[in-house]
Protein backbone atom coordinates (compact mmCIF):
# COMPACT_ATOMS: atom_id res chain seq x y z
CA UNK A 1 0.00 0.00 0.00
CA UNK A 2 1.52 3.33 -1.00
CA UNK A 3 -0.13 5.17 1.89
CA UNK A 4 2.16 3.42 4.37
CA UNK A 5 5.50 4.90 3.40
CA UNK A 6 6.06 6.18 6.91
CA UNK A 7 5.57 2.71 8.39
CA UNK A 8 9.11 2.62 9.74
CA UNK A 9 8.75 5.86 11.71
CA UNK A 10 5.34 4.86 12.98
CA UNK A 11 6.70 1.66 14.47
CA UNK A 12 9.44 3.60 16.25
CA UNK A 13 7.01 6.20 17.57
CA UNK A 14 4.57 3.55 18.72
CA UNK A 15 7.30 1.62 20.52
CA UNK A 16 8.25 4.80 22.37
CA UNK A 17 4.58 5.49 23.05
CA UNK A 18 3.98 2.07 24.55
CA UNK A 19 6.93 2.53 26.87
CA UNK A 20 5.29 5.72 28.13
CA UNK A 21 6.49 8.58 25.88
CA UNK A 22 3.40 10.80 25.50
CA UNK A 23 5.01 13.11 22.96
CA UNK A 24 5.94 10.22 20.71
CA UNK A 25 2.37 8.97 21.03
CA UNK A 26 0.98 12.35 20.02
CA UNK A 27 3.32 12.50 17.02
CA UNK A 28 2.30 8.99 16.01
CA UNK A 29 -1.41 9.77 16.14
CA UNK A 30 -1.06 13.10 14.36
CA UNK A 31 1.07 11.55 11.64
CA UNK A 32 -1.20 8.54 11.08
CA UNK A 33 -4.43 10.57 10.92
CA UNK A 34 -4.07 12.00 7.37
CA UNK A 35 -3.55 8.49 6.00
CA UNK A 36 -6.59 7.24 7.89
CA UNK A 37 -8.58 10.17 6.54
CA UNK A 38 -7.69 9.56 2.92
CA UNK A 39 -8.44 5.85 3.29
CA UNK A 40 -11.77 6.70 4.93
CA UNK A 41 -12.64 9.13 2.14
CA UNK A 42 -11.76 6.57 -0.50
CA UNK A 43 -13.78 3.83 1.18
CA UNK A 44 -16.80 6.08 1.80
CA UNK A 45 -16.83 7.06 -1.87
CA UNK A 46 -16.63 3.54 -3.15
CA UNK A 47 -19.31 2.41 -0.67
CA UNK A 48 -21.56 5.31 -1.55
CA UNK A 49 -21.50 6.65 2.01
CA UNK A 50 -21.67 10.33 2.79
CA UNK A 51 -18.54 12.48 2.82
CA UNK A 52 -19.59 13.79 6.22
CA UNK A 53 -19.05 10.33 7.72
CA UNK A 54 -15.33 10.39 6.96
CA UNK A 55 -14.20 12.19 10.10
CA UNK A 56 -16.49 10.10 12.32
CA UNK A 57 -14.86 6.94 11.00
CA UNK A 58 -11.38 8.41 11.44
CA UNK A 59 -12.19 9.13 15.08
CA UNK A 60 -13.56 5.66 15.65
CA UNK A 61 -10.41 4.14 14.15
CA UNK A 62 -8.13 6.33 16.28
CA UNK A 63 -9.97 5.21 19.38
CA UNK A 64 -9.64 1.55 18.34
CA UNK A 65 -5.91 1.96 17.64
CA UNK A 66 -5.53 3.44 21.10
CA UNK A 67 -7.50 0.81 23.01
CA UNK A 68 -6.02 -2.12 21.10
CA UNK A 69 -2.42 -0.91 20.79
CA UNK A 70 -1.16 -3.74 22.98
CA UNK A 71 -2.14 -6.28 20.37
CA UNK A 72 0.63 -4.95 18.13
CA UNK A 73 3.68 -7.17 18.41
CA UNK A 74 6.61 -4.81 18.50
CA UNK A 75 8.84 -7.05 16.42
CA UNK A 76 6.35 -6.95 13.55
CA UNK A 77 5.72 -4.21 10.99
CA UNK A 78 3.03 -1.82 12.18
CA UNK A 79 1.50 -1.10 8.74
CA UNK A 80 -0.42 -4.38 8.41
CA UNK A 81 -1.59 -4.04 12.02
CA UNK A 82 -3.02 -0.57 11.39
CA UNK A 83 -4.51 -1.73 8.11
CA UNK A 84 -6.27 -4.62 9.84
CA UNK A 85 -7.79 -2.32 12.47
CA UNK A 86 -8.88 0.11 9.78
CA UNK A 87 -10.47 -2.65 7.73
CA UNK A 88 -12.34 -4.05 10.72
CA UNK A 89 -13.67 -0.64 11.76
CA UNK A 90 -14.65 0.37 8.22
CA UNK A 91 -16.66 -2.78 7.70
CA UNK A 92 -18.50 -2.10 10.97
CA UNK A 93 -19.02 1.59 10.35
CA UNK A 94 -20.28 1.19 6.80
CA UNK A 95 -22.59 -1.66 7.73
CA UNK A 96 -24.05 0.47 10.51
CA UNK A 97 -24.58 3.37 8.16
CA UNK A 98 -26.29 1.04 5.72
CA UNK A 99 -28.67 0.08 8.48
CA UNK A 100 -29.24 3.65 9.50
CA UNK A 101 -30.48 4.77 6.11
CA UNK A 102 -33.88 3.43 7.15
CA UNK A 103 -33.89 6.06 9.91
CA UNK A 104 -34.10 9.61 8.58
CA UNK A 105 -30.75 10.96 9.71
CA UNK A 106 -32.03 14.56 9.59
CA UNK A 107 -34.25 13.84 12.57
CA UNK A 108 -31.26 12.89 14.65
CA UNK A 109 -29.32 15.88 13.43
CA UNK A 110 -32.21 18.22 14.27
CA UNK A 111 -32.45 17.08 17.85
CA UNK A 112 -28.71 17.41 18.13
CA UNK A 113 -28.90 20.91 16.81
CA UNK A 114 -31.44 21.87 19.43
CA UNK A 115 -29.43 20.31 22.21
CA UNK A 116 -26.22 22.11 21.35
CA UNK A 117 -27.40 25.34 19.86
CA UNK A 118 -24.62 27.32 21.40
CA UNK A 119 -21.99 24.61 21.34
CA UNK A 120 -18.84 25.65 19.55
CA UNK A 121 -17.87 22.09 18.68
CA UNK A 122 -18.87 20.42 15.45
CA UNK A 123 -21.66 17.84 15.65
CA UNK A 124 -19.82 14.62 15.29
CA UNK A 125 -20.99 11.13 16.09
CA UNK A 126 -18.63 11.17 19.05
CA UNK A 127 -20.48 14.13 20.58
CA UNK A 128 -23.77 12.30 20.36
CA UNK A 129 -22.17 9.24 21.99
CA UNK A 130 -20.58 11.36 24.71
CA UNK A 131 -24.07 12.26 25.89
CA UNK A 132 -24.62 8.59 26.72
CA UNK A 133 -21.62 8.32 29.03
CA UNK A 134 -21.94 8.41 32.78
CA UNK A 135 -21.97 11.99 34.02
CA UNK A 136 -18.56 11.91 35.66
CA UNK A 137 -16.86 10.21 32.71
CA UNK A 138 -18.44 12.74 30.38
CA UNK A 139 -17.27 15.67 32.49
CA UNK A 140 -13.74 14.36 32.52
CA UNK A 141 -13.67 13.62 28.80
CA UNK A 142 -15.08 17.04 28.00
CA UNK A 143 -12.81 18.85 30.39
CA UNK A 144 -9.72 17.32 28.83
CA UNK A 145 -10.79 17.39 25.18
CA UNK A 146 -12.55 20.74 24.97
CA UNK A 147 -10.77 22.79 27.60
CA UNK A 148 -7.48 21.09 26.83
CA UNK A 149 -6.66 20.46 30.47
CA UNK A 150 -4.25 17.83 31.70
CA UNK A 151 -5.28 15.01 34.01
CA UNK A 152 -3.95 16.94 36.99
CA UNK A 153 -5.81 20.14 36.12
CA UNK A 154 -9.00 18.17 35.59
CA UNK A 155 -8.53 16.45 38.94
CA UNK A 156 -8.14 19.81 40.68
CA UNK A 157 -11.13 21.25 38.89
CA UNK A 158 -13.43 18.35 39.75
CA UNK A 159 -12.00 17.83 43.26
CA UNK A 160 -10.93 14.30 42.46
CA UNK A 161 -7.67 12.43 42.84
CA UNK A 162 -5.47 12.14 39.78
CA UNK A 163 -5.77 8.38 39.88
CA UNK A 164 -9.57 8.53 39.90
CA UNK A 165 -9.52 10.84 36.86
CA UNK A 166 -7.15 8.48 35.05
CA UNK A 167 -9.41 5.50 35.71
CA UNK A 168 -12.55 7.39 34.72
CA UNK A 169 -10.92 8.66 31.54
CA UNK A 170 -9.85 5.17 30.55
CA UNK A 171 -13.30 3.74 31.28
CA UNK A 172 -14.90 6.61 29.42
CA UNK A 173 -12.84 5.89 26.30
CA UNK A 174 -13.68 2.19 26.50
CA UNK A 175 -17.36 3.02 26.91
CA UNK A 176 -17.19 5.34 23.89
CA UNK A 177 -15.66 2.59 21.77
CA UNK A 178 -18.47 0.25 22.87
CA UNK A 179 -21.10 2.88 22.05
CA UNK A 180 -19.75 3.20 18.52
CA UNK A 181 -20.68 -0.42 17.98
CA UNK A 182 -24.24 0.56 18.76
CA UNK A 183 -26.89 -0.81 21.10
CA UNK A 184 -27.01 -4.11 19.25
CA UNK A 185 -23.45 -5.07 20.06
CA UNK A 186 -23.08 -3.10 23.21
CA UNK A 187 -21.52 -5.15 25.95
CA UNK A 188 -21.80 -4.03 29.50
CA UNK A 189 -18.14 -3.72 30.21
CA UNK A 190 -17.45 -3.06 33.82
CA UNK A 191 -13.68 -3.12 33.84
CA UNK B 1 -15.22 17.08 19.15
CA UNK B 2 -12.49 17.76 16.65
CA UNK B 3 -10.08 15.00 15.78
CA UNK B 4 -7.14 16.94 17.24
CA UNK B 5 -9.01 17.17 20.54
CA UNK B 6 -9.66 13.44 20.48
CA UNK B 7 -5.94 12.82 19.92
CA UNK B 8 -5.12 14.98 22.94
CA UNK B 9 -7.67 13.05 24.96
CA UNK B 10 -6.16 9.72 23.91
CA UNK B 11 -2.63 10.86 24.73
CA UNK B 12 -3.78 11.73 28.27
CA UNK B 13 -5.00 8.17 28.82
CA UNK B 14 -1.69 6.69 29.87
CA UNK B 15 -3.00 3.85 32.03
CA UNK B 16 -0.28 1.23 32.39
CA UNK B 17 -1.10 -1.78 30.31
CA UNK B 18 -0.23 -5.40 29.79
CA UNK B 19 0.83 -6.69 26.40
CA UNK B 20 -1.66 -9.05 24.85
CA UNK B 21 0.84 -11.91 25.03
CA UNK B 22 1.18 -11.47 28.77
CA UNK B 23 -2.61 -11.47 29.14
CA UNK B 24 -2.94 -14.79 27.28
CA UNK B 25 -0.14 -16.30 29.35
CA UNK B 26 -1.92 -15.43 32.55
CA UNK B 27 -5.26 -16.66 31.23
CA UNK B 28 -3.63 -19.97 30.33
CA UNK B 29 -2.07 -20.39 33.76
CA UNK B 30 -5.34 -19.52 35.52
CA UNK B 31 -7.21 -21.89 33.23
CA UNK B 32 -4.84 -24.75 34.01
CA UNK B 33 -5.18 -24.03 37.73
CA UNK B 34 -8.98 -24.02 37.43
CA UNK B 35 -8.97 -27.33 35.55
CA UNK B 36 -6.47 -28.80 38.06
CA UNK B 37 -8.76 -27.73 40.90
CA UNK B 38 -11.74 -29.51 39.38
CA UNK B 39 -9.58 -32.55 38.60
CA UNK B 40 -8.10 -32.99 42.07
CA UNK B 41 -11.28 -32.13 43.95
CA UNK B 42 -13.84 -33.95 41.84
CA UNK B 43 -12.22 -36.32 39.33
CA UNK B 44 -8.93 -37.79 40.55
CA UNK B 45 -6.43 -40.30 39.17
CA UNK B 46 -7.38 -43.74 37.88
CA UNK B 47 -6.56 -46.43 40.42
CA UNK B 48 -3.96 -48.13 38.19
CA UNK B 49 -2.09 -44.92 37.37
CA UNK B 50 1.37 -46.33 38.21
CA UNK B 51 1.08 -49.21 35.76
CA UNK B 52 -0.63 -46.97 33.21
CA UNK B 53 2.43 -44.74 33.15
CA UNK B 54 4.32 -47.66 31.58
CA UNK B 55 1.74 -48.31 28.88
CA UNK B 56 2.40 -46.96 25.39
CA UNK B 57 -1.28 -46.50 24.68
CA UNK B 58 -1.72 -44.36 27.80
CA UNK B 59 1.34 -42.22 27.11
CA UNK B 60 0.23 -41.74 23.53
CA UNK B 61 -3.16 -40.54 24.74
CA UNK B 62 -1.56 -38.00 27.09
CA UNK B 63 0.78 -36.81 24.36
CA UNK B 64 -2.05 -36.26 21.86
CA UNK B 65 -4.10 -34.25 24.37
CA UNK B 66 -1.05 -32.20 25.34
CA UNK B 67 -0.18 -31.48 21.71
CA UNK B 68 -3.73 -30.31 21.11
CA UNK B 69 -3.52 -27.97 24.12
CA UNK B 70 -0.15 -26.50 23.14
CA UNK B 71 -1.06 -26.04 19.48
CA UNK B 72 -4.41 -24.44 20.20
CA UNK B 73 -3.07 -22.10 22.90
CA UNK B 74 -0.28 -21.06 20.53
CA UNK B 75 -2.93 -20.25 17.95
CA UNK B 76 -4.89 -18.20 20.52
CA UNK B 77 -1.79 -16.01 21.03
CA UNK B 78 -1.94 -15.18 17.33
CA UNK B 79 -5.67 -15.05 16.58
CA UNK B 80 -6.21 -12.34 19.21
CA UNK B 81 -4.28 -9.85 17.11
CA UNK B 82 -5.86 -8.06 14.16
CA UNK B 83 -2.97 -8.91 11.84
CA UNK B 84 -3.16 -12.55 12.87
CA UNK B 85 -1.40 -15.27 10.97
CA UNK B 86 -1.59 -18.69 12.58
CA UNK B 87 1.69 -19.78 11.00
CA UNK B 88 3.25 -22.87 12.53
CA UNK B 89 0.42 -23.33 15.00
CA UNK B 90 -1.96 -24.52 12.33
CA UNK B 91 0.64 -27.21 11.54
CA UNK B 92 0.83 -28.31 15.14
CA UNK B 93 -2.97 -28.52 15.17
CA UNK B 94 -3.03 -30.50 11.93
CA UNK B 95 -0.62 -33.03 13.46
CA UNK B 96 -3.20 -34.05 16.10
CA UNK B 97 -5.86 -35.61 13.86
CA UNK B 98 -3.17 -37.02 11.56
CA UNK B 99 -1.42 -38.80 14.44
CA UNK B 100 -4.77 -40.01 15.76
CA UNK B 101 -5.69 -41.53 12.40
CA UNK B 102 -2.32 -43.31 12.23
CA UNK B 103 -2.78 -44.65 15.76
CA UNK B 104 -6.25 -45.91 14.91
CA UNK B 105 -4.76 -47.70 11.89
CA UNK B 106 -2.08 -49.36 14.03
CA UNK B 107 -4.67 -50.34 16.62
CA UNK B 108 -6.85 -51.96 13.96
CA UNK B 109 -3.85 -54.05 12.88
CA UNK B 110 -2.80 -54.88 16.44
CA UNK B 111 -6.08 -56.07 17.91
CA UNK B 112 -8.43 -58.73 16.49
CA UNK B 113 -11.50 -57.52 14.68
CA UNK B 114 -13.79 -59.10 17.25
CA UNK B 115 -12.67 -56.68 19.99
CA UNK B 116 -12.77 -53.50 17.91
CA UNK B 117 -16.24 -52.55 19.06
CA UNK B 118 -15.42 -53.29 22.68
CA UNK B 119 -12.42 -50.97 22.60
CA UNK B 120 -14.34 -48.28 20.78
CA UNK B 121 -17.27 -48.24 23.18
CA UNK B 122 -15.03 -48.62 26.22
CA UNK B 123 -16.29 -48.10 29.75
CA UNK B 124 -16.10 -44.36 30.24
CA UNK B 125 -17.80 -42.79 27.23
CA UNK B 126 -20.34 -40.99 29.37
CA UNK B 127 -17.67 -39.67 31.77
CA UNK B 128 -15.54 -38.59 28.83
CA UNK B 129 -18.39 -36.59 27.34
CA UNK B 130 -19.26 -34.88 30.63
CA UNK B 131 -15.90 -34.51 32.41
CA UNK B 132 -13.97 -33.00 29.49
CA UNK B 133 -16.51 -30.19 29.01
CA UNK B 134 -16.67 -29.74 32.79
CA UNK B 135 -12.88 -29.47 33.12
CA UNK B 136 -12.87 -27.11 30.13
CA UNK B 137 -15.23 -24.52 31.63
CA UNK B 138 -12.53 -22.68 33.61
CA UNK B 139 -9.92 -22.50 30.86
CA UNK B 140 -12.57 -21.46 28.32
CA UNK B 141 -13.78 -18.58 30.48
CA UNK B 142 -10.25 -17.29 31.10
CA UNK B 143 -9.22 -17.57 27.45
CA UNK B 144 -12.37 -15.82 26.20
CA UNK B 145 -11.76 -13.06 28.74
CA UNK B 146 -8.20 -12.71 27.45
CA UNK B 147 -9.36 -12.60 23.84
CA UNK B 148 -11.83 -9.87 24.73
CA UNK B 149 -8.83 -7.72 25.63
CA UNK B 150 -7.33 -8.56 22.26
CA UNK B 151 -8.59 -7.51 18.86
CA UNK B 152 -9.45 -10.46 16.71
CA UNK B 153 -10.85 -9.92 13.26
CA UNK B 154 -12.27 -13.46 13.29
CA UNK B 155 -14.45 -13.71 16.43
CA UNK B 156 -15.95 -17.11 15.66
CA UNK B 157 -12.62 -18.73 14.79
CA UNK B 158 -11.02 -17.13 17.84
CA UNK B 159 -13.79 -18.46 20.07
CA UNK B 160 -13.49 -21.92 18.53
CA UNK B 161 -9.72 -21.90 19.12
CA UNK B 162 -10.30 -20.89 22.74
CA UNK B 163 -12.66 -23.87 22.97
CA UNK B 164 -10.06 -26.13 21.39
CA UNK B 165 -7.42 -24.91 23.85
CA UNK B 166 -9.77 -25.40 26.78
CA UNK B 167 -10.64 -28.93 25.70
CA UNK B 168 -6.94 -29.66 25.13
CA UNK B 169 -6.20 -28.66 28.73
CA UNK B 170 -9.29 -30.55 29.96
CA UNK B 171 -8.46 -33.69 27.98
CA UNK B 172 -4.87 -33.68 29.25
CA UNK B 173 -6.16 -33.84 32.81
CA UNK B 174 -8.92 -36.29 31.98
CA UNK B 175 -6.48 -38.79 30.43
CA UNK B 176 -5.17 -39.43 33.94
CA UNK B 177 -8.64 -40.49 35.08
CA UNK B 178 -9.92 -42.37 32.06
CA UNK B 179 -9.01 -46.07 31.84
CA UNK B 180 -9.88 -46.44 28.17
CA UNK B 181 -6.54 -46.12 26.44
CA UNK B 182 -7.33 -47.53 23.01
CA UNK B 183 -6.87 -45.05 20.16
CA UNK B 184 -10.28 -46.26 18.96
CA UNK B 185 -11.84 -44.84 22.12
CA UNK B 186 -9.77 -41.66 22.12
CA UNK B 187 -10.43 -40.86 18.48
CA UNK B 188 -14.17 -41.30 18.99
CA UNK B 189 -15.13 -39.96 22.41
CA UNK B 190 -12.40 -37.42 23.05
CA UNK B 191 -13.15 -35.94 19.64
CA UNK B 192 -16.86 -35.65 20.36
CA UNK B 193 -16.17 -34.03 23.75
CA UNK B 194 -13.72 -31.62 22.13
CA UNK B 195 -16.24 -30.80 19.45
CA UNK B 196 -18.82 -29.87 22.10
CA UNK B 197 -16.42 -27.41 23.74
CA UNK B 198 -15.34 -25.99 20.37
CA UNK B 199 -18.97 -25.31 19.44
CA UNK B 200 -19.55 -23.52 22.74
CA UNK B 201 -16.41 -21.45 22.10
CA UNK B 202 -17.52 -20.68 18.56
CA UNK B 203 -20.81 -19.16 19.70
CA UNK B 204 -19.22 -17.42 22.69
CA UNK B 205 -16.69 -15.88 20.32
CA UNK B 206 -19.40 -14.71 17.96
CA UNK B 207 -21.18 -12.97 20.82
CA UNK B 208 -18.30 -11.74 22.96
CA UNK B 209 -15.28 -11.09 20.77
CA UNK B 210 -16.42 -8.23 18.56
CA UNK B 211 -14.85 -4.88 19.27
Amino acid sequence: MNGWKLGEDWAELMRAAISGDANAYRRFLVSVTPSLRSMARHRCRSAGASESDVEDIVQEVLLAIHLKRDTWEQSRPIGPWIAAIVRNKFIDALRRRGRQTAVPIEDVMDTLGIEHEDAHVSHREIDRLLMQLKRQQREIVQSISIDGGSVRETADKLHMSEGAVRVALHRGLKALAALYRGPHHEDRESH
Amino acid sequence: MKTENLIELIVQDSAPRWSFGRIVWHATVYGVIAAAGVFFLGVGFRSDISSALRSVRFLFKVLVALTLAVGAIGAVFRIGRPDAALERWSWVLAVVPAVLVCAVGLELVAVPEASWMGYLVGHNARFCLTLIPLLAIGPLIFLIMALRLGATTKPKLAGALAGLSASGIAATFYTFNCTDDSPLFVATWYSIATFIVVVVGYFAGDRLLRW
